[in-house]
């Protein structure tokens, strides 16, 4: 529990860490020094302190979606296990309420994108759901693989519970599963090579395209509420890796965010050596994330021995 | 071929009284054919008012002899246009209309091409084509930028996210260039010439110096010609690489980006180290060189090159083995070949799609009579053509480069340079250059007192917006900035 709250206060405040991390390993590879580790700091507090400017066509829903979206990504967390300790939220069935909320953040920004009204925010929400529904596709189909190999029902559960003594017997499924995580937490991260963070070019956008519209605070709502995001995707991939036995405590902690830490650099290895994919490449990888999720669990259902 | 053209070669000049003037009917019975079926490709088609009559003069390349021939006919307020028959006439018709009032009749769509900032219409104020119906929507795209791009504006018609067409804007760059140089030449001509397409200076430059050379009969020496040539290849290189890494970060490839932004300044300052102007300006001027280079420099120059090019060819060759690159590039943004030559495609993107134009080795001019290159002719006329294309021609520019800058004389000849310029009264001349990006025509039209009647340019750019436009139809919009960038066409070329 009070490893737990430790947990939760380092994702909240150490979140910004992890695009500053991707950014210095791409500069390394580009033979650069890049931006500063605290970058995002430095921009959240710049942001903050500037006004907003709002489209003319605005309902009013641009400026309370990115505040939304962001409670909704925070009450998410409140619901996984951190750093090896269940989370004290945790009730049978949470998963989908944790799933819904992640689903309910985007929404809020795909509304608030379409308020604005303008074209370029209009095809950045089209292709964000159209790629996010197929993403989802793969979030339940590792879900119902950890459903089934741990008979819990709860997120802290199905994290939290495959030991080390599953991993001797199903490493090869877990590998799969957090594999088809980690393609969700690029794409849904919108990071290469499913998109490219710093492309100024409006036409190849994705979840940039969704915030050109945003100034100052909101702005900066939507980049911390985005770089959480990346905590909470890194979390679930890191959480099925992590056997739950190993560790607790300050190990436990230290093993859990320095997973997460090594996730972003890996993140910014892959941004670093390969380009990023045409737009119709994207649902193919996320059905092949899929389908990973789906060799688990019916290598688990017929050869599990269960 | 009919015997009654202007035939020269490059550059070329003949008297006025020499250029055959034909009746409406005979220029577009023999310009049709030859443009259609002789394989002919128009380099100029301007309209010039002589002594109160209507005279439209066109310029065509023959690449299989090796000449230019022109033809000359007198029109009135309105004549039958060519494009119907003959597409590459398409925005030199919409020009001619702009520009001197004679109506093309029968032309499909006479927009505008540019725009004056005091006059009507205001800039971008135009008819667009659009498109209805379920699932259609419209994106426009400029002509305010974000980033450091040139105004232009581009509108889409799209399904989803297929382009069904893409309409190219532009005339907000319009300077009245060539109105500008009427009534030269003057000490203003060259600087006002180096600023048509910055990128291409010394490709403009150079048009301009041979142009004015061939009409006075000055004669450049052998050492300045190779110059200009080393020149002309630096901007080629620094041009090309830059281009290269910028389609890297198009598709979010880091290393290739890096390295070739890097490598793109080193040889701009190779040319700073010619000439002091990292562009090339003041370097090749009427009669010769502004700068001599001498042995030492060029040992200089071959060192640094020895330093970069492994650098160079490290980058380039990482791209090119990164499939997750040649996936982005392959099939996208296709020309055919065919398309090419009806549309009239010059340059690196016509060599791309098949079509050999390469101005240097089919109508050789300067140092490229003596030290002939090899024409580069890639198949597939997609990005990834256009991508292959920039590092073959780099590779061969280099070769170019080392044979030249070894074989600058050991004791430097002087270099000679006339400001002062007289042409001769009533006299057309023509030059071409190849320039990175293709074929740079200028054309000169002297008045009775040997001065600047009319001056025409036509960059690469004017020819190959359309291209991009082809390009683009039925491709998802999101590659547009991928292709944009493998066409990488300049605004201010075409705006003039």
């Amino acid at each position: 529990m009070d490893w737990w709250l430790v947990s939760l206060l380092s994702a909240l405040v150490l979140c910004p860490l992890l695009p500053g991390l991707v950014n210095r390993v791409k500069a390394f590879f580009a033979g650069r020094s890049g931006p500063s580790l605290f970058q995002l700091y430095y921009d959240l507090f710049k942001l903050l302190k500037k006004g907003r400017v709002y489209s003319l066509t605005s309902c009013g829903l641009v400026g309370l979606s990115p505040w939304f979206s962001l409670g909704c990504v925070v009450v998410a967390l409140l619901f996984m296990p951190l750093g090896m300790c269940d989370s004290p939220l945790r009730f049978t069935g949470d998963v989908i309420l944790f799933l819904y909320l992640l689903v309910l953040s985007r929404l809020l920004m795909v509304l608030g994108a379409l308020d604005a009204g303008t074209s370029f925010e209009g095809m950045g929400s089209s292709r964000k759901v159209h790629f996010s529904a197929l993403s989802e596709l793969v979030l339940l189909g590792a879900v119902v693989f950890l459903i089934c190999l741990t008979g819990r029902m709860d997120l802290s559960g199905l994290l939290n519970s495959a030991g080390v003594a599953s991993w001797g017997r199903y490493g090869v499924l877990l590998l799969l599963t957090s594999l088809g995580l980690y393609i969700v937490m690029l794409s849904e991260c919108c990071r290469g090579p499913f998109g490219d963070p710093d492309t100024q070019l409006e036409l190849a956008m994705i979840d940039e395209a969704m915030v050109l519209d945003y100034s100052g605070s909101d702005l900066a709502a939507i980049r911390y509420a985005a770089s959480l995001k990346m905590w909470v995707f890194g979390s679930l991939f890191v959480m099925v890796l992590l056997p739950a036995d190993l560790l607790d405590g300050f190990q436990g902690w230290l093993a859990y965010s320095s997973s997460i830490f090594a996730t972003a650099l890996s993140i910014g290895v892959i941004e670093s050596v390969m380009a990023r994919y045409r737009f119709k490449k994207i649902p193919q990888v996320l059905l092949a994330g899929f389908g990973l999720t789906l060799i688990s669990l019916v290598f688990l259902l017929f050869f599990g021995g269960r | 071929m009919e015997a009654n053209f202007l035939t020269l070669s490059n550059p070329g000049v003949a008297a006025l009284g020499n250029l055959p003037v034909v009746p409406l009917d005979e220029l577009r019975r023999r310009v049709i054919i030859n443009v259609n079926e002789e394989g002919w490709c128009v380099s100029s088609f301007f309209g010039v008012e002589l002594g109160g009559r209507n005279l439209l003069i066109c310029v065509l390349r023959d690449d299989s002899s090796s000449k230019l021939h022109l033809l000359g006919c007198e029109v009135g307020k309105s004549y039958k246009s060519l494009t119907a028959e003959c597409a590459a006439f398409h925005l030199f018709e919409r020009e001619l209309r702009e520009s001197t009032g004679i109506e093309p009749a029968g032309h499909p769509w006479l927009k505008p091409i540019r725009f004056n900032a005091d006059e009507s219409p205001d800039p971008g104020v135009t008819d667009y084509f659009a498109l209805g119906g379920e699932g259609a929507h419209e994106v426009s795209v400029g002509p305010v930028y974000a980033g450091l791009n040139e105004s232009g504006h581009f509108r889409f018609q799209c399904v989803g996210e297929y382009v069904h067409l893409l309409e190219i804007s532009l005339g907000y760059q319009h300077r009245g260039i060539e109105s500008m140089l009427v009534g030269g030449p003057t000490k203003k001509t060259l600087p006002i010439v180096e600023t048509i397409a910055g990128d291409s200076s010394t490709s403009h430059a150079g048009a301009y110096c041979q142009l004015v050379e061939a009409m006075s009969g000055m004669q450049p020496s052998k050492y300045a010609q190779m110059i200009r040539g080393i020149a002309w290849e630096f901007e080629r290189i620094a041009n090309h690489a830059g281009d290269l890494g910028a389609l890297a970060g198009n598709v979010a490839y880091l290393p290739t980006r890096s390295y070739c932004g890097r490598i793109r300044d080193d040889f701009l300052d190779m040319t700073a180290c010619l000439c002091g102007n990292r562009f090339g300006r003041g370097l090749i001027v009427p009669g010769g060189v502004g700068y001599d280079v001498g042995k030492a420099r060029a040992q200089e120059l071959i060192a640094r090159l020895d330093k970069v090019v492994p650098d160079l060819e490290n980058a380039l060759d990482l791209m090119f083995a990164e499939q997750s690159v040649l996936d982005r590039f392959k099939n996208l943004g296709a020309v055919s070949k065919e398309t090419a030559r009806e549309i009239g495609l010059v340059g690196m993107a016509a060599r791309a799609s098949g079509l050999s134009c390469d101005v240097r080795t089919h109508l050789s001019y300067g140092v490229y009579g003596e030290h002939p290159v090899e024409e580069v002719v890639l198949n597939g006329g997609d990005v990834l053509a256009r991508a292959r294309i920039r590092y073959d021609e780099i590779r061969q520019s280099l070769s170019s480069l080392y044979l030249l800058l070894s074989s600058l004389p050991e004791v430097s000849p002087c270099v000679s340079a006339t400001r002062d310029i007289s042409l001769p009264s009533d006299t057309i001349g023509v030059s071409l250059v190849e320039s990175w990006r293709g074929e740079v025509c200028h054309v000169a039209l002297t008045d009775g007192d040997g001065r600047f009647m009319k001056y025409k340019i036509v960059d690469p750019s004017f020819h190959n917006w359309f291209g991009l436009a082809m390009s683009m139809r039925d491709e998802q919009v999101s590659h547009f900035p991928l292709c944009n960038k493998s066409f990488n066409l300049s605004c201010c070329g075409h705006d003039l």
